[in-house]
């Protein structure tokens, strides 16, 4: 639970502000822990602050309590096949959000199937990348967020 | 006459070589190294080293789904061969990713026997690379202690 700041000198939040104004924070989401820390590393390659969460209820309930805050992300990356939910029903969870549906997602696939990019890009996905994520797939991220 | 770091050299070079022309690894272990800097050294290590922690579980899981004689989940089986396969993939380690696409389909069309055997064909593998990749940053590391650079390969 993230309690917004008042005078408790216990719990403190760490506003973006603090930081420098061109690190963007992005979240990462993917079951897969060999990935997961793969995007990370791509991502801290191009000085994005982090955050990755194993499965789409995790990376929701994040982005709430972001939201609680007033804070958002600049980017959601996720993984297409995921137990539970998955990263197409987390992609329309995202749009379907007054306060996050401007938030850029991108989602990740080991599979290139036109159909489900097509509608991944339908439903308002910012990009689709075929997996495994490679050193030249960073650069394309960052436009994705500037 | 060649010092001892040109001669670990050479053999670094030569048996990173051989991992790839003999199909253990692929470019995307390439990429892995170019994500590796002087602020994170030990990157690819790490990361192959959780990858074959994440090996031993899902095949110890596997075994356990396919010793259920008469009542073997198939599907079950086939969820930890996709994520068998998505690590692999992402490591480069290329001949556990194309055994993962044999054992899917055997998941697939519920082949018991074929199961069984893929599995044994798949620990047998993620082994021997684990040993292999071993035995190339023990290379790494006597380089270093020599005092010298570990060379950029091209493959």
């Amino acid at each position: 639970m993230i309690n917004s700041g008042s005078c408790s000198s216990l719990m403190e939040v760490d506003y973006d502000d603090d930081h420098s104004h061109e690190e963007l924070h992005v979240l990462a989401v993917d079951d897969n822990l060999i990935d997961r820390k793969l995007v990370e590393k791509l991502l801290k390659i191009s000085s994005c602050k982090v955050t990755t969460a194993e499965n789409a209820i995790r990376a929701l309930e994040y982005l709430d309590a972001l939201t609680n805050n007033d804070l958002k992300v600049n980017l959601i990356i996720t993984d297409y096949c995921m137990p539970g939910m998955t990263g197409f029903e987390l992609l329309k969870k995202v749009k379907e959000s007054s306060y996050l549906k401007e938030v850029p997602v991108v989602i990740m696939s080991s599979e290139n199937i036109p159909t489900r990019v097509n509608k991944c890009l339908a439903s308002g996905a910012q990009m689709f990348m075929q997996k495994p994520l490679k050193l030249s797939d960073v650069e394309k991220l960052i436009n994705v967020i500037s | 006459m060649d010092t001892l770091i040109a001669q670990l050299q050479k053999q670094f070079r030569d048996y990173t070589i051989s991992l790839y022309h003999q199909g253990f690894l692929d470019d995307q272990f390439t990429e892995l190294k170019k994500m590796q800097d002087e602020f994170s050294p030990d990157f690819v290590a790490e990361l192959v080293t959780l990858f074959f922690e994440d090996c031993e579980k899902l095949i110890s899981n596997m075994a356990r789904a396919l010793d259920q004689t008469g009542n073997v989940d198939f599907k079950l089986v086939g969820s930890s061969v996709h994520q068998l396969k998505g690590s692999s993939s992402s490591v480069g380690a290329k001949r556990v990713k194309g055994l993962c696409v044999v054992f899917k389909e055997c998941c697939d069309s519920q082949n018991y026997e074929g199961c069984v055997r893929c599995l044994q064909q798949v620990d047998v593998e993620y082994k021997s690379l684990k040993a292999k990749l071993q035995d190339l940053f023990n290379l790494e590391q006597q380089i270093v202690q020599a005092g010298g650079r570990i060379p950029q390969v091209d493959i």
